[in-house]
């Protein structure tokens, strides 16, 4: 049945995005922690921006640049890459500027909390910069890893406006949750809206129960 | 064997410039001065941690050589760096910390028994960092730049985060890790007792300039020292412990200028100790008085007499007859008396006076 597979391709995107989000947004975060250059403030309001648009407009700025004739779906057409609006491509791209503030701003505390003091101490003691990322900040900013996955699993489950924009709401392509919700309540089928909704405030609800309740142990005790 | 080290380096931050130079072989070099002089920008210059422009040698190796575009990342200089908090690492235990500096040192050094027995870390080895005492985690810091096997120590205010018992723990593994270990070690303070307690050599540091430098009794005994000093201005001196009087509970100490008499010192006969003595706790007597209730009269000579703060003079003395030819010149005492006292007494270089010691600070 279409929910089942809005589901799936909910927590495919929200997990893909994740991952790569993570992948990304800790050099930026590190960067934001450690750089002394005046292009700091520039690069914090870049990646903040998703907090404060509506997604509507997010949407629409994507949907023009990733379109076959736009900036970036040209030159990804141009690569040989499919068509990226109205795909699963474009969706995970859309979430991933969608969710970075969700990513980068976790990581860039947990990087602050970490201080210099840890790292002085090991740099003297021999450790390379990036043995002292590896052996240092990795372990002391787990907290941070930890609520940034979260955070962006959990607000990309729940997008809406730019999904709609990019990825059209096409069944079994790129349908999520949220727009699979939206399409019930059009059609007036309450019952399945009611489904989708209520299991999404679950699931939001645990979510965050884990982070409040678990989410402690992840931390290191700090000095 | 030790490393030798040479320094000669400047930078600059913001409005503060620190311009300062360096030599050890050995020993202990303490790095003095008050706050705000430059001492910690000098140590982390010295460890890479802060940039600087001019040249750091450690045994002809550069670590530091602006002239000819040398400058090593910390993690290439082979340091031993204990910070003013420890700076444990806080997701290790014990272990975990001074494993840390051991598995990446290169070369030769002192091996794990040999520094977890000297500093007592056995018990702790297995302890969460958190759970331990002020005192402990500077052990475990100084174990953990041990193992490491650097080439040249670096502490900063390393006593200064202690209360009082762990201070007495951690002075004499301080004053004695530089030779037992053969490392040079640079330490910064801004206490006058430990640089006097731990020090070999000094080097005054004030408002980022070298004001002074050398062996410490000739750095503490200095002009300028004595009386930027002011109140507790004073001497520091080598002596022997040569005998305990139990039933009086004293010890007499021989020293340059002859034997002085002190509170029962908790030290075996023969050893070595350092005398610290203030400026005002010396007076100046034309003749030894018998019916005193002072113990140590010295014979001494007059010197130098030295404008000090208004209406008082530093005198400087040296031992009665105790300078035998092609000895190095014997350590100065100095005491503080006022100007009028001074003239009465006719004092001047050459001057015969007895020299009335009423307090000394002992320390090993």
């Amino acid at each position: 049945m279409g929910d089942a597979a809005a589901v799936w391709l909910t927590a495919r995107l929200a997990l893909t995005t994740t991952v790569l989000l993570l992948i990304v947004g800790t050099p930026v975060a590190w960067w934001l922690a450690r750089t002394r250059s005046r292009l700091r403030p520039v690069v914090e309001a870049v990646t903040a921006l998703p907090l404060v648009l509506p997604p509507t407009v997010l949407g629409f700025y994507l949907l023009v640049l990733l379109a076959p004739a736009g900036l970036f779906g040209g030159a990804w057409a141009a690569l040989g890459g499919d068509r990226l609006v109205f795909s699963f491509p474009g969706l995970v791209l859309g979430s991933m500027v969608y969710s970075l503030p969700f990513v980068v701003q976790p990581l860039h505390n947990a990087f602050l909390a970490v201080g210099d003091g840890p790292l002085e101490a090991a740099a003297t003691l021999g450790a390379s910069p990036w043995d002292r990322f590896r052996t240092v900040v990795l372990p002391l900013a787990r907290p941070g890893f930890f609520t940034a996955a979260v955070l962006s699993f959990a607000h990309t489950v729940g997008e809406f406006g730019v999904v709609l924009m990019i990825g059209g709401n096409i069944p079994g392509r790129t349908r999520v949750l949220s727009t699979a919700i939206y399409s019930h309540v059009e059609a007036l089928d309450y019952a399945a809206a009611h489904r989708l909704a209520g299991g999404l405030l679950v699931f939001a609800f645990a979510v965050l129960l884990a982070v409040y309740a678990f989410g402690r142990r992840f931390e290191t005790p700090r000095l | 064997m030790t490393s030798r080290l040479d320094v000669e380096v400047a930078t600059r931050r913001g409005d503060f410039e620190l311009a300062a130079a360096l030599s050890a072989s050995g020993g202990t070099t303490v790095v003095f001065g008050p706050s705000g002089s430059g001492k910690t920008t000098l140590l982390r210059a010295l460890a890479g941690l802060e940039r600087a422009e001019g040249r750091i040698t450690v045994d002809g190796e550069a670590w530091l050589d602006s002239a000819a575009g040398v400058d090593l990342p910390p993690h290439r200089r082979a340091v031993g760096y204990v910070f003013q908090h420890a700076n444990l690492l806080p997701h290790l235990d014990v272990s975990g910390n001074l494993r840390y500096g051991a598995r990446r040192a290169s070369g030769s050094g002192p091996a794990w028994d040999e520094v977890i027995d000297w500093l007592g870390l056995g018990p702790l080895v297995e302890r969460p960092v958190d759970g331990l005492s002020g005192g402990e985690r500077q052990r475990v810091a100084l174990g953990r730049a041990l193992l490491r096997r650097p080439r040249l120590l670096l502490f900063d205010e390393p006593l200064s985060a202690l209360d009082e018992p762990a201070r007495r723990t951690m002075a004499p593994l301080l004053a004695r890790v530089s030779s037992r270990f053969g490392m040079p070690l640079v330490l910064v303070t801004h206490s006058l007792d430990e640089a006097v307690q731990l020090g070999d050599r000094m080097v005054w540091l004030d408002e980022g300039r070298v004001r002074a430098a050398g062996p410490l009794a000739d750095v503490v005994a200095g002009a300028d020292f004595l009386r930027w000093r002011g109140d507790d201005a004073g001497v520091v001196v080598a002596a022997m412990v040569a005998e305990h009087v139990d039933s009086d509970w004293l010890t007499r100490l021989a020293g340059p200028w002859g034997d002085l008499w002190v509170r029962r010192q908790d030290r075996p006969v023969g050893s070595e100790v350092r005398m610290r003595i203030l400026a005002r706790d010396v007076s100046l007597a034309l003749e030894h008085e018998a019916g005193s209730t002072l113990l140590n009269q010295i014979s001494m000579r007059v010197t130098a007499v030295e404008e000090s703060a208004a209406g008082q003079v530093l005198v400087r003395l040296v031992g009665d007859g105790g300078a035998r030819t092609g000895e190095p010149p014997p350590a100065p005492l100095v005491a503080r008396i006022t100007t009028r006292s001074a003239r009465r007494l006719e004092l001047g270089p050459g001057r015969p006076i007895w020299a009335r010691v009423k307090a000394v600070a002992v320390s090993s």
